[in-house]
């Protein structure tokens, strides 16, 4: 997995509550058998005025000019600021994916959908909560400076605005660990090989009916 | 000490290792798997030279691309080139893996949410995952059960164990008695409505009180099954006499002395009269109404007498903001009466209402009527093929045809457009599925969502209407 210790970059306003994994990334695009390749299919439909297809070629779609994204101000953005339970609904990958694959690395919100929030790590995108005060505050700040930049550092849970304020974040030390580190979950988990065999093991004795009923 | 909550008891039997942050490594005991989100998973196991931790544990059947149109000529028949590869994609890797899968032309070939239980290969006490938010599902047999993305669909396969926080208590009491004619689907969308889309965020919901005891396991899955539109990927009800009816003689049932001992071990899944739940959400059964979504998220739900709501009866800028959107993609009025919302097509179906009981009332509401004219399709789209089988079977096929519904093949189908069933843009669709977001059943669709006998009233009608009236 792709390591995340610090990332220093434009921020993209999505200025709306409950950003559900559908508008992220559209089902037609879920048909893909590849992590890769969403990026240009990343808010599709907000993004573009006609209904995008799988493995079309976008360069010539005729696009909303008042999408954030598709305002030059916004280009090269690598953070997201957004608003309360990004990323609920669907359980789909394919958002992290999208996100990823378009270039951004770190999402901030006041809060964020489980699913999605757990998607994010296991991808090499930083979710980050901030309580709602301080993201309002971001937002206007981003409105007012146009090239808005925030430094986001993950081995000392803060980001740091372009006028200096430093702004602790928490996060998981676990996931912190995995993030920085860009380790690969299923090696980790496969280290306890020992207690998961213990574990199923003692479980088949108390419930045997789970085992070998498919198969 | 207090008591445990069927949450707490269901983690700790499923412990393999507590970390000291806080994180845990979670045994699962099933893993359901289906077309859309599990490519990249095998992908990842073959690219990294593992194989899966226990083929036994796992169930696959392709649901979300399928058509629900006439099949015989199986995958190769499916006309989207791209759907027919994810599909033929599922088959190849169960093959090359081992895993039991019910394909396309197999009769207990459906839905998996569905599938799961039919089969009895979801068990209460279980843990129970699938790379679906649905997956909630199958929390109403008192098992632990909740979606996962595609990296731990891969991480479960190789390791049969998920890494999981342990999550919040939830206890949301539906009290009392619901009226005649109101199902599980107004229950848990008056939940979600009081709840809101995030109310659940970061908990696992144990739904109980009488109006929950008293509802069918068809019923009790619909409402798991919405569980995640009030934010929570968890929802879960108490294992009774209901349960336990539903899951004997199922096939993958345990059988003998094996019975015996599951069902004992089954009647401890409950929580405890002392237990502890950190929050706690009461709704008296006799206020809920039929249901009817009208914006763009599940939360926007009123009943069938109300009216779409005013944006400035709401002071909050974030909330007023989110019903001028809804609104405007919706293409409604506030203040309009839910009964004036003219609907172009009905979808009776879907992981949350595509089971028999679904099917019943709604083949009640339409016996002897005809569906109305201004409406372009109104589809009837059975789970399972089993199911499909049942209905048939019952006659409801025909009464459903001859009313002038359309009777199809087991799939996803119309709830979220990943196959040739779709919505166009600006129709507005009478949906039994769970998901209202801009899109979500095609392009410019707008998406109501009900129960099934509202669904098939609507049908009837042409616009909303209180299904109760079409009741006996």
């Amino acid at each position: 997995m792709k390591k995340f210790t610090q990332v220093t970059g434009i921020v993209a306003p999505m200025d709306r509550a409950n950003v559900d994994t559908d508008m992220i990334i559209p089902k037609q695009f879920l048909k893909s058998i590849k992590r890769t390749g969403f990026g240009k299919n990343l808010f599709d439909e907000l993004r573009y005025m006609d209904e995008g297809q799988p493995d079309q070629d976008c360069s010539g779609r005729p696009l909303n000019k008042e999408f954030v994204l598709n305002q030059a101000q916004y280009a090269g953005s690598n953070v997201l600021l957004a608003r309360q339970n990004f990323g609920c609904g669907s359980s789909r990958e394919h958002a992290p994916w999208a996100l990823d694959d378009y270039g951004f690395r770190c999402v901030i919100a006041p809060s964020f959908a489980d699913i999605f929030y757990n998607n994010c790590f296991k991808n090499g995108i930083l979710p980050v909560i901030l309580n709602e005060n301080t993201v309002d505050k971001l937002f206007s700040e981003l409105f007012e400076n146009e090239g808005y930049e925030l430094t986001v550092d993950l081995e000392n849970q803060c980001i740091t605005t372009p006028g200096g304020e430093s702004i602790p974040f928490e996060v998981d030390a676990f996931r912190k660990h995995c993030l920085v580190n860009g380790l690969d979950d299923i090696g980790v988990t496969l280290e306890n090989t020992g207690s998961i065999k213990e574990f199923e093991s003692k479980h088949k004795d108390t419930s045997p009916w789970l085992f070998g009923a498919i198969g | 000490m207090a008591g445990k909550t069927l949450y707490d008891k269901l983690w700790d039997a499923h412990l393999v290792k507590q970390r000291e942050d806080g994180s845990a490594l979670i045994y699962i005991d099933r893993q359901l798997l289906h077309e859309v989100t599990s490519p990249q998973a095998f992908e990842g196991l073959r690219i990294s030279g593992r194989k899966p931790w226990r083929i036994d544990a796992n169930l696959a059947t392709p649901d979300h691309n399928v058509p629900t149109t006439e099949r015989s000529s199986g995958v190769e028949g499916i006309k989207d080139p791209v759907s027919r590869i994810q599909v033929k994609t599922l088959d190849d890797n169960c093959d090359e893996f081992g895993i039991t899968e019910f394909k396309m032309l197999d009769e207990r070939q459906g839905i998996v949410h569905v599938v799961g239980p039919e089969q009895g290969a979801t068990l209460p006490g279980m843990t129970v995952v699938c790379g679906d938010s649905h997956t909630s599902t199958h929390g109403a047999f008192g098992a632990l059960a909740h979606g996962i993305g595609t990296s731990e669909v891969e991480h479960v396969l190789a390791t049969q164990c998920l890494v999981q926080k342990k999550m919040k208590n939830m206890l949301v009491k539906v009290n009392g008695k619901a009226g005649k004619g109101i199902s599980g689907k107004d229950i848990v969308l008056a939940i979600i409505g009081k709840l809101g889309t995030a109310g659940g965020t970061g908990y696992a919901v144990e739904f109980a009180g009488q109006a929950i005891r008293d509802l069918s396991m068809d019923g009790r899955m619909t409402v798991c099954n919405m569980a995640i539109e009030a934010g929570a990927r968890v929802g879960m009800i108490a294992v009774d006499d209901t349960t336990i009816d539903y899951v004997q003689g199922r096939t993958f049932a345990p059988k003998g002395d094996n019975w015996t001992k599951a069902v004992s071990a089954w009647k401890e899944l409950h929580s405890d009269v002392d237990a502890v739940f950190d929050n706690v959400i009461e709704l008296d059964a006799a206020d809920i109404k039929p249901q009817v979504t009208w914006g763009t998220s599940p939360e926007m739900v009123v009943s069938i007498d109300d009216s779409v709501p005013n944006p400035d009866d709401h002071s909050d800028p974030v909330m007023k903001e989110g019903i001028n959107r809804a609104l405007e993609y919706m293409g409604l009025k506030a203040d309009a009466p839910i009964t004036s919302i003219q609907l172009d097509r009905v979808f009776i179906g879907s992981c949350t209402n595509s089971r028999i009981e679904d099917l019943r009332i709604a083949a009640e509401v339409v016996k002897g009527r005809k569906v109305a004219e201004t409406l372009k399709q109104a589809l009837v789209v059975p789970g399972s093929g089993l199911i499909k089988r049942q209905a048939e079977e019952e006659g409801l096929d025909r009464i459903f045809t001859d009313a002038g519904l359309e009777w199809r093949e087991a799939g996803c189908s119309m709830c979220l457009a990943m196959n040739a069933d779709k919505l166009g843009q600006g129709e507005h669709c009478a949906s039994t599925s769970n998901r209202n977001f801009e899109g979500r059943q095609g392009f410019g669709g707008r998406t109501h969502l009900v129960s099934p006998a509202m669904a098939a009233a609507a049908a009837i009608a042409g616009h909303f209407v209180d299904a109760r009236e079409y009741l006996n």
